[in-house]
């Protein structure tokens, strides 16, 4: 019984998940055969899962694939621990946060990937200044999102915590940080997002390794089921990076 | 029937004459500033609560119950009057007093276990320690079984057993418990009032109920303080002489029945000045 439970509840949305992405996929190349999308722009998806061995061969994706998840790991972890302890400060600083809390959503929604001369000028041409762009862009939310969790926490728990003499410290560690997690880690998920589109993006600009570059020449080249192809690895990232916080978020706070 | 009058039973009478009153409520006033001009929530309360006590305090809604919890628990500065436990002033929250709160306050992070060893992880209890002490507690409010569970796993009732718990766990002398069961419904309402005076007689805690509820008041206490409705005074208070040990069947009795009569009568005035108060202000609101 506890085995078909298990089965319904973890199992089965997983395939469920695959068998719609892999409907959606024959009605692609459906779409393409019978000359609704023009096969110029969107190749078959038969003809992108066919490139993909080989431009792991020919164009060195395992090397490439491990530089964008180094540099978004690298962000990740700035903007994770940066953005955490500035919502804080903001959630502490009441004079601080209303000075600035719209300043930061604001630039939250700015382009900031066009900046990328200035990273260059500051960094050079290396994956530092990849890394500080993409940390730079992923800022916001985290900060935004740290402070709307700290903010929110019911009276109660505060209350419960302080019925209990806990010490201001205690009280952040104990009750309001887990408290805010999950909201955190909404925060932090927006940052990757924000991170890797910005890694991606300025590696594709300044042609400097990665799986941005691989995207811009393959593209160069029109080699279109390659550009794909290479598009599947940059959203492979991603899902790399989702299970891991979702994992992470799961360990820190269980029971939810 | 004992019911006591304003004139026979003033404020902080009850008990033996002999003992000490463990908690000293003296003299409280509280006045908020709000945008339509200052409040007075709690009007020169005072009231005795003697060791091993079930005394509850009922009013209309708005009348000041929780402002009066939240002075007694510590949780309220800036106000005028005492509080005591023991002869100690109590100034911000006290070890000797536990607070169960109205609303759902266990942490949803933590399991049953966790939850109620939380105060003795904060005391810097080693954990197998204050495990076993957990279980005496969880057992205490009869959710064994359930120790690795998170709240979310569990019914209304069952988390605020684990919020009881987890205060008792902290072996106050005095237990503050604000309308604790006012989410639940009337069956859990009544069953866990069995279970609270069980614990109750048990630890010989001294207990002070904060309720809206007639029954649950009756069916708990040693004494019950009426209040007013706005500004919250002590209207009176009444001696409730049921035997003990008490269940929830003692609910269907003519005494039960009585007392009930009698302090709703009280109660209905304050009740119904409370919803004149309400309708005029929502007509003022719309003009």
């Amino acid at each position: 019984m506890a085995s078909r439970a298990f089965f319904m509840r973890q199992v089965v949305p997983i395939l469920f998940g695959i068998a719609c992405l892999l409907a959606v996929v024959v009605a692609i190349e459906l779409l393409i055969r019978l000359g609704a999308i023009n096969r110029f722009i969107v190749p078959y998806p038969s003809e992108i899962a066919g490139s993909f061995k080989r431009i792991i061969v020919e164009e060195d994706v395992p090397a490439r694939f491990l530089l964008t998840t180094g540099e978004a790991l690298a962000a990740s972890l700035m903007l994770t621990v940066v953005g955490i302890s500035l919502g804080a400060l903001l959630h502490r600083m009441h004079l601080l946060r209303l000075a600035t809390e719209t300043w930061i959503a604001a630039v939250a929604s700015a382009p900031l990937v066009l900046m990328y001369p200035l990273f260059l000028v500051i960094f050079g041409r290396s994956a530092l200044t990849i890394i500080m762009m993409g940390f730079v862009s992923a800022l916001p939310p985290v900060i935004l999102k740290t402070l709307e969790g700290l903010s929110t926490t019911r009276v109660v728990l505060i209350n419960v915590g302080r019925s209990f003499k806990l010490t201001p410290s205690q009280l952040y560690w104990k009750i309001l940080f887990p408290s805010a997690l999950p909201t955190i880690f909404v925060g932090v998920r927006l940052g990757m997002i924000f991170a890797l589109i910005n890694i991606v993006g300025v590696e594709f600009l300044i042609n400097f390794g990665g799986l941005g570059q691989l995207v811009n020449e393959l593209a160069e080249r029109y080699d279109l089921p390659g550009t794909y192809a290479a598009i599947c690895f940059v959203i492979l990232v991603s899902v790399v990076f989702f299970i891991v916080t979702e994992r992470i978020e799961r360990w820190l706070r269980p029971g939810t | 029937m004992a019911a006591a009058p304003n004139a026979s039973a003033r404020p902080g009478d009850g008990g033996s004459a002999s003992a000490e009153p463990l908690l000293v409520v003296d003299d409280i006033y509280k006045q908020f500033e709000t945008p339509e001009g200052p409040v007075i929530a709690v009007d020169h309360i005072s009231l005795k609560v003697m060791p091993g006590e079930f005394l509850s305090v009922i009013g209309p809604s708005g009348c000041g119950k929780s402002t009066l919890f939240n002075i007694m628990g510590g949780l309220l500065d800036d106000y005028q009057g005492r509080v005591s436990v023991a002869g100690e002033t109590v100034k911000g929250p006290h070890a000797s007093i536990g607070m169960i709160f109205q609303e759902e306050s266990t942490f949803p992070w933590r399991t049953v276990i966790d939850n109620v060893a939380f105060p003795l992880e904060i005391a810097g209890m080693p954990k197998a320690e204050r495990h076993d002490r957990a279980l005496h507690f969880i057992d205490l409010v009869g959710l064994n079984g359930f120790e690795r569970r998170y709240p979310a796993e569990l019914s209304g009732g069952m988390r605020q057993r684990v919020s009881m718990a987890r205060t008792l766990a902290s072996e106050p002398k005095i237990l503050l418990m604000d309308e604790p069961f006012a989410a639940l419904d009337e069956q859990t309402r009544l069953l866990l009032g069995d279970k609270v005076v069980q614990i109750q007689q048990q630890l010989q805690q001294t207990t002070l109920l904060i309720t809206h509820n007639l029954t649950e008041a009756v069916q708990l206490s040693d004494r019950i303080l009426v209040m007013t409705y706005r500004p919250g005074k002590t209207k009176r208070i009444v001696e409730i002489k049921l035997p003990r040990p008490r269940s929830s069947e003692i609910v269907g009795s003519d005494a039960f029945g009585h007392y009930v009569a009698q302090i709703w009568n009280d109660l209905r005035e304050e009740a119904s000045r409370g919803l004149k108060d309400d309708e005029s202000r929502r007509a003022e609101r719309r003009r």
